[in-house]
């Protein structure tokens, strides 16, 4: 049996703004910022108050549904404030950095010689825990149930993504050390997906199983790669870990150190040089940008054009990114922009769009709708950029008419809301599939548990 | 200051009154808007809507001309029949005329401005009600409503209807993409179900044949599945029936040009070729079993059937208004299967059940907008198996799991 995943639909959205592979070390900010928000489900317990002195990897607050769960300062340095929104809820904590960073000591680990509580409860102690997502719901894991496997993309297909073969580089000792604790915390497989012609660091790994993924966008989603490996069922839990996450969780075991460095793709036309850079996460995004942004009308966006949030200069960078991407902002009308034969932007229809004429043209896209939000119209685009064994518009449906029993049997366990990332692009009617599906797997969640 | 810039102001000006859809409507067919992401994708791809539905009106203006032609074509040729005149067809000296144009312009664009007119009248006066933007269904709609109605048609009997079509067939459903019959056959059925005398008779499809009835100059007002129902000789040649040089709906008769509508529908990827494709093979299957009956001498030419059961099952496909249909009725996505599976289903048996009713129906012979409309309204229990088989496949999956 191959164990090759080759995939035919999908789309590769391809942009102007590479990253250069040439990374070069931003200042230390001042201030970093951890926000509750990122970590999707989770209701933050703050344990450092204003004022509170912490080490790089001392938690900052837990979270209320299992208190073995602790979310660590990314610096070292003191709780300057914690940001609240309507009704108290947590925003933001910000942390003002020392100088010097110290780091709180876990102590070096041999996972190798570890059992499988031991490998949960340092890395519960260690706060790398929220690094492990589970499927179904994309939610940090519930380290209670038993994943029947768990799955590592090292594949990024998504627009302008990071190229991983390059910044995780040189990191095959981490990466190992990560993966043999992992892979105590299930009975069954580690799968590792790597790009079918890549010179992946995971690519050596041992104890996974290596998967050489080909074909377009969402070929590199992890949840793609679940769906052709081992579809979720009713009733089982699979676990998720992106590489660079793995990264620090291996560094941690060779070092104790916590250490949330990363290597971050900054990309996009607005950025005067596409590159990489050196970052910790909650970083402030206007140091990332410093010098290298032509800040004129510009959406910058942690995380890739598809699924990252939008962010300010004086916001900071996603607990779980590893790129900002900055593209003009489309506020402006265009006339007879409906009607009129369209070459600078990406369509999957003829319909007097020529994108087809030229596939390998890279594109200036911006923010602007392209037009207005209808009713679910056109019927069959979505399934050609849609791999999984599922009907998109009818689970769409379903989790708009919140029918419980439709969710469940048309496949909502197995999807995440990344996975309706390009059909909400194409979408004709400019209906919002991830907020869609966000809500619809909180109400299962709610609901069905 | 410029146009742009001007209504831009009055956008904002008139934000959250009740008039702003209506505006609105106007602003953006002038300009695309000036919207950014939220949330979601932070870019969407080019195609709206709007350019989705203009690419189909795109498709249907070469049948609108033609038809417009072909009025006065019919119109002058009848004539000649009636006086016992023949003269040599030439498509540029007694097609492509300014008089031919001439009883177009005065018959088929008066169809086409009520038709929009009334229809977005509607539309404008829901949307403001309900305090939703207008949405772009009806721009295709309004163009098919006068290519599938007689040419006699009066205007007033076409401006009821409309207004009943879009509201009964489209808005108590919650407007575009909600509605489960395709509203333009709504607005044909109507017509067909509450005037049929004058709908179904033999001489609306010709322009003053109706005024001409008992008169010396009465002329001939009849379609080929007319002619056939009665067991009568066709005069027309298979290339005037593929070229569409007779009587018939305004915009439906020219097998030619509806061909190279669905060519461009396909290639766009606007239209479902699996529904296009698949309603031909329809009709075509039903035509054969027909023609199969003859050949086994068990409808003999005695029966009423005979003359449309005998007509060879590729003739089927280009006369009456089954094309038409095929290509721009049944490929409405909002009323059509929306499963790619269900698509091969909905249009075969479309394709299937528009030969049936035209054989067995000699009354009235069209059924291809009845076939179309029956499916609609079976289109979800369609789309409700292919969904199951998908739903049962998952559950297989678990129990072969726990197993």
């Amino acid at each position: 049996m191959s164990k090759d995943i080759r995939i035919k639909k999908g789309l590769d959205i391809k942009l102007v703004g590479v990253a250069e592979k040439n990374t070069t070390k931003v200042s230390q900010s001042s201030v970093y910022a951890v926000k509750p928000e990122d970590f999707h489900g989770i209701i933050p317990k703050l344990t450092a108050k204003e004022g509170t002195e912490v080490k790089a990897g001392e938690s900052l607050f837990y979270s209320k549904s299992d208190e073995r769960i602790l979310f660590p300062s990314p610096v070292s340095g003191k709780v300057v404030e914690v940001v609240r929104g309507a009704r108290r809820k947590v925003l933001a904590v910000k942390i003002a950095a020392d100088a010097t960073q110290v780091y709180k000591e876990f102590g070096a680990k041999d996972a190798g010689n570890m059992s499988a509580d031991e490998v949960k409860d340092y890395l519960f102690a260690s706060g790398c825990w929220p690094f492990v997502k589970q499927r179904p719901y994309d939610i940090v894991a519930n380290p209670n149930q038993a994943p029947k496997a768990i799955f590592v993309s090292a594949y990024a297909s998504a627009p302008l993504a990071a190229d991983l073969d390059y910044t995780l580089a040189g990191k095959e000792a981490e990466l190992q050390a990560a993966i043999t604790a992992v892979s105590k915390l299930t009975a069954g497989k580690v799968h590792v997906s790597v790009g079918a012609n890549s010179v992946s660091p995971l690519s050596k790994l041992t104890g996974v199983e290596l998967h050489k993924v080909s074909g377009p966008h969402p070929s590199g989603n992890v949840g793609t790669q679940i769906a052709k490996i081992d579809p979720i069922n009713k009733g089982e839990v699979v676990w998720v870990i992106t590489p660079q996450d793995l990264v620090i969780i291996g560094e941690l075991f060779l070092t104790g150190k916590l250490n949330l460095a990363r290597t971050v793709a900054l990309t996009g036309s607005k950025f005067s040089k596409p590159q990489y850079v050196t970052a910790i996460a909650g970083a402030s995004i206007e140091d990332l940008v410093a010098n290298n942004i032509e800040n004129d009308n510009t959406r910058i966006i942690s995380g890739n054009v598809l699924t990252g949030k939008e962010v300010k200069l004086d916001e900071f960078l996603g607990y779980y990114d590893n790129q900002v991407t900055a593209i003009p902002e489309g506020d402006d009308y265009e006339f007879f922009g409906w009607n009129k034969p369209i070459f600078n932007k990406i369509s999957t229809s003829r319909a007097l769009t020529f994108s087809w004429l030229n596939p390998k043209k890279k594109y200036d896209l911006n923010t602007n709708t392209n037009g207005e939000h209808r009713a679910f119209v056109v019927t069959g685009s979505y399934e050609q950029v849609f791999p999984l064994d599922i009907y998109p518009m009818q689970l769409l449906k379903a989790f708009m008419y919140k029918d419980l029993d439709e969710m469940e049997a048309l496949g909502g366990y197995e999807v995440a809301p990344e996975d309706f990332a390009l059909t909400e692009f194409i979408c004709v009617s400019k209906q919002p599939h991830q907020k869609i599906i966000r809500e619809g797997l909180d109400l299962m969640r709610e609901e069905l548990g | 200051m410029s146009l742009k810039q001007n209504l831009h102001n009055l956008k904002e000006k008139y934000k959250g009154t009740k008039m702003a859809p209506a505006f609105n409507a106007i602003h953006t067919f002038l300009y695309l808007p000036n919207e950014v992401t939220h949330g979601g994708t932070h870019i969407k791809a080019a195609d709206d809507l709007k350019r989705t539905m203009n690419i189909v009106i795109m498709s249907l203006i070469p049948c609108l001309l033609f038809g417009m032609f072909n009025a006065g074509y019919q119109h002058y040729a009848a004539i000649e029949r009636a006086q016992g005149i023949t003269s040599e067809f030439t498509v540029l000296g007694s097609f492509l005329t300014w008089d031919n144009l001439w009883i177009g312009i005065i018959k088929v664009l008066p169809l086409v401005i009520v038709s929009y007119g009334v229809g977005l009248l509607v539309e404008f006066i829901f949307a403001v009600i309900k305090g939703h933007e207008v949405e772009e269904g009806y721009l295709v709609t309004g163009m098919l409503v006068p290519l599938i109605v007689p040419i006699d048609t009066p205007l007033w009997m076409l401006a009821v209807a409309v207004v009943f079509g879009v509201v009964i067939g489209k808005e108590v459903f919650g407007g575009t993409g909600m509605n489960i019959l395709n509203p333009a056959l709504t607005i044909r059925a109507f017509l067909f179900f509450a005037y049929p005398t004058w709908m179904s008779g033999d001489k609306v499809w010709v322009h003053d044949a109706v005024n001409r009835v008992g008169t010396a100059d009465a002329i001939s007002g009849e379609t080929i599945l007319g002619s056939y129902a009665q067991n009568q000789e066709v005069i027309y040649s298979t290339w005037d029936k593929f070229a569409g040089f007779i009587p018939g709906s305004v915009g439906e008769t020219s097998t030619l040009l509806i061909l190279l509508g669905a060519a461009f529908l396909i290639f766009t990827k606007i239209g479902s070729w699996r529904i296009i494709v698949s309603t031909f093979i329809g009709a075509a299957v039903m035509g054969l079993i027909f023609n199969q009956i003859v050949a086994a001498e068990i409808i003999t030419d005695s029966s009423k059937f005979y003359g449309l059961m005998n007509t060879v099952w590729w003739e089927h496909l280009m006369i009456g208004g089954l094309a038409f249909g095929a290509v721009f009725m049944a490929t409405d996505p909002v009323t059509a299967s929306q499963t790619n599976k269900g698509k091969w289903i909905y249009g075969f048996l479309i394709g299937f059940i528009s030969i049936m009713i035209r054989v067995f129906n000699p009354a009235y012979p069209e059924g291809v907008f009845l076939a179309i409309l029956l499916m609609n309204v079976f289109a979800p229990t369609i789309d409700h198996y292919v969904v199951q088989g998908n739903v049962k496949r998952r559950l297989k999956r678990t129990k072969v799991k726990t197993a």
